[in-house]
């Protein structure tokens, strides 16, 4: 079992308590407080929560929104889907206090189109919470409303990228945009708009009830608190773990029970794939950054396999806005053929892995600039058995 | 539902959706999941006519139409039956599954059933990961499957 152990979002929380005490505060009090507290968005990106939230409350404009990202499209994450199914109301409450904090009276959660089933389970919620003056107007008597829509999503991974999430929820194709400027200045409806992760959401009534230091107490020097993990693969006691920042990938394999372990993907397919080598380090912004989900895989698996599956991902996922991602993940998928073909010479993967470090840094959002990562690491840390293998028969080809 | 030779009735349909949204811009996307859940599909005529509502190019309309995968161009089966292709299902079990449904519907995925029942698709990961291999049929999610319960709850839609 793990030495340290942390948990917040797993833990009771009395509903509308921190509502009640968030509104004994000015509002710039409680973003103070969430920006002392160190926390980062579960999301993958890690922005700090409480700049973000800074910005959107100095920027000028009437009509602010908060958006949920429940956009949870990356492989091997369910993290959100759990919370949604078990924990809605922590998100609305959440939600709420993000609105008291920055001057909105409107939130949105942004539901992806193959989790609809859990609408009524969160039309539910808000409800319930509108019959206990925890949403709605006059919140708990005060002078503060906040209202919370869902708009569906129809099924598209980029829109988990804030800006792509933006241009959906007005109605046009999940294409990012150009930041600056960003959504804290120029968001929804060119308003100042936040946008947080499920799981953001949910550690904020939390903070507030127990207070910043609280939450410091925990985790890293970059990365405070818990965590939720997703994890998948091949292991014994496969789902959502919630761990403490900078817990090693170790610890978590003999949590999960993984046996024969070779290679463990952190981070989804836009993470990166680790062998065994680094199976000590910790997860946490600074190493190994957490994202959310955690795919193991076995002695018996075939990574050249797995990695076409992730670019095969990332060439339908790809918006085709961007040339070096629309162009890019098909090459690299072209190359991961032509290497499980046995045809891939080294020059070639030279090649290739120069493409990947231009699709990093000249993609316009973080799917292009991400997709290399899986290729980058399967490659390097699994060269031996993915390079030089038996040519398959040429009319394979055909 | 046929949407050809129809035109009518979907003409008033868009109008009730459209006006249910105020005919606001920044609500397509949800004019048009409402309309393709009622009719299964999008045809040149609806995103004509969704477009002359709004006052927008139908080239912006079919751009959103054609974007999103749960939003479609052509007629498909009444129950859409969407296999997680994705990593953890694939390691689940996946192909087994695709294979049994291939064999039970006698179709490719891609395809729809000629009584017009199932269209058979993949789809990427829909965040079943720990209980996989899963699948959509409709709004319904199926989990832990294996290929005979795969094909056991498919017969319960027929």
């Amino acid at each position: 079992m793990l030495g340290k152990k942390k948990q917040i979002l797993f833990s009771p929380l009395e509903q509308g308590k921190a509502l009640k005490k968030a509104v004994s505060f000015v509002p710039k009090e409680i973003i103070e407080q969430i920006k002392n507290s160190k926390l980062r968005g579960c999301g993958g990106a890690g922005f700090p929560t409480g700049l973000k939230w800074e910005l959107a409350y100095n920027a000028p404009g009437k009509q602010k929104y908060i958006i949920c990202n429940a956009d949870e499209g990356e492989p091997g994450t369910f993290k959100d889907r759990l919370l949604i199914t078990d924990h809605a109301k922590k998100i609305l409450e959440g939600m709420c206090l993000s609105g008291y904090a920055v001057g909105a009276t409107e939130g949105i959660i942004y539901l992806r189109a193959e989790y609809r089933y859990l609408r009524p389970n969160l039309i539910k919620a808000i409800d319930e919470m509108t019959a206990d003056s925890l949403l709605g107007k006059n919140i708990l008597g005060k002078n503060f409303s906040f209202n919370v829509n869902i708009h569906l999503g129809a099924g598209a991974y980029v829109c988990g990228e804030e800006t792509a999430l933006l241009e959906s929820l007005e109605g046009k194709r999940g294409e990012a945009r150009n930041k600056p400027p960003f959504p804290t200045e120029k968001g929804y409806l060119k308003c100042p708009t936040v946008v947080n992760n499920v799981e953001t959401l949910c550690y904020v009534p939390y903070i507030v009830i127990n207070g910043p230091d609280w939450f410091k107490e925990f985790g890293t020097i970059e990365s405070k608190g818990s965590k939720l993990f997703s994890i998948s693969g091949d292991v014994k006691k496969p789902g959502v773990y919630e761990l403490e920042m900078g817990t090693s990938v170790k610890e978590v394999l003999d949590l999960v029970q993984a046996e024969n372990t070779k290679a463990v993907q952190v981070g989804g397919a836009s993470g990166v794939c680790i062998a065994e080598k680094d199976f000590d380090k910790p997860l946490a912004f600074e190493s190994l950054p957490p994202g959310g989900s955690i795919i193991v895989f076995n002695k018996s698996r075939d990574m050249l396999h797995i990695l076409k599956n992730f670019m095969e991902f990332f060439v339908e996922e790809s918006c085709g806005q961007c040339t070096p991602c629309r162009d890019g993940t098909f090459r690299l998928l072209e190359g991961v053929k032509l290497m499980e073909q046995g045809r891939c010479s080294i020059h070639y993967l030279k090649v290739l892995r120069d493409l990947a470090q231009t699709m990093q840094i000249a993609s316009k959002c973080g799917l292009g600039q991400l997709a290399p990562n899986s290729f980058l690491s399967i490659v390097d840390n699994f060269k031996g058995e993915i390079l030089a293998r038996d040519r398959a028969p040429e009319s394979v080809h055909a | 539902m046929k949407l050809e030779s129809m035109n009518k009735q979907v003409t008033e349909e868009i109008q009730k959706v459209v006006e249910k949204y105020a005919g606001r811009r920044e609500k397509l996307l949800q004019i048009l999941e409402e309309i393709n859940d009622v009719y299964g599909y999008l045809n040149e005529y609806v995103m004509k006519e969704v477009a002359k509502s709004l006052c927008i190019a139908t080239s912006e309309v079919y751009g959103v139409a054609t974007f999103y995968s749960f939003l479609n161009t052509t007629p498909k089966g009444k129950y859409i039956i969407r296999l997680c292709q994705t990593i953890s299902c694939d390691l689940a079990g996946k192909k087994q599954i695709a294979n049994a449904l291939r064999n039970e519907l006698g179709i490719e995925f891609g395809q729809t059933t000629s009584d017009g029942k199932f269209s058979l698709e993949f789809t990427n990961c829909i965040g079943m990961c720990n209980q996989g291999p899963a699948m959509l049929i409709n709004d319904e999610v199926y989990y832990n499957l294996d290929p005979e319960k795969a094909v056991e709850i498919v017969k319960k839609y027929q």
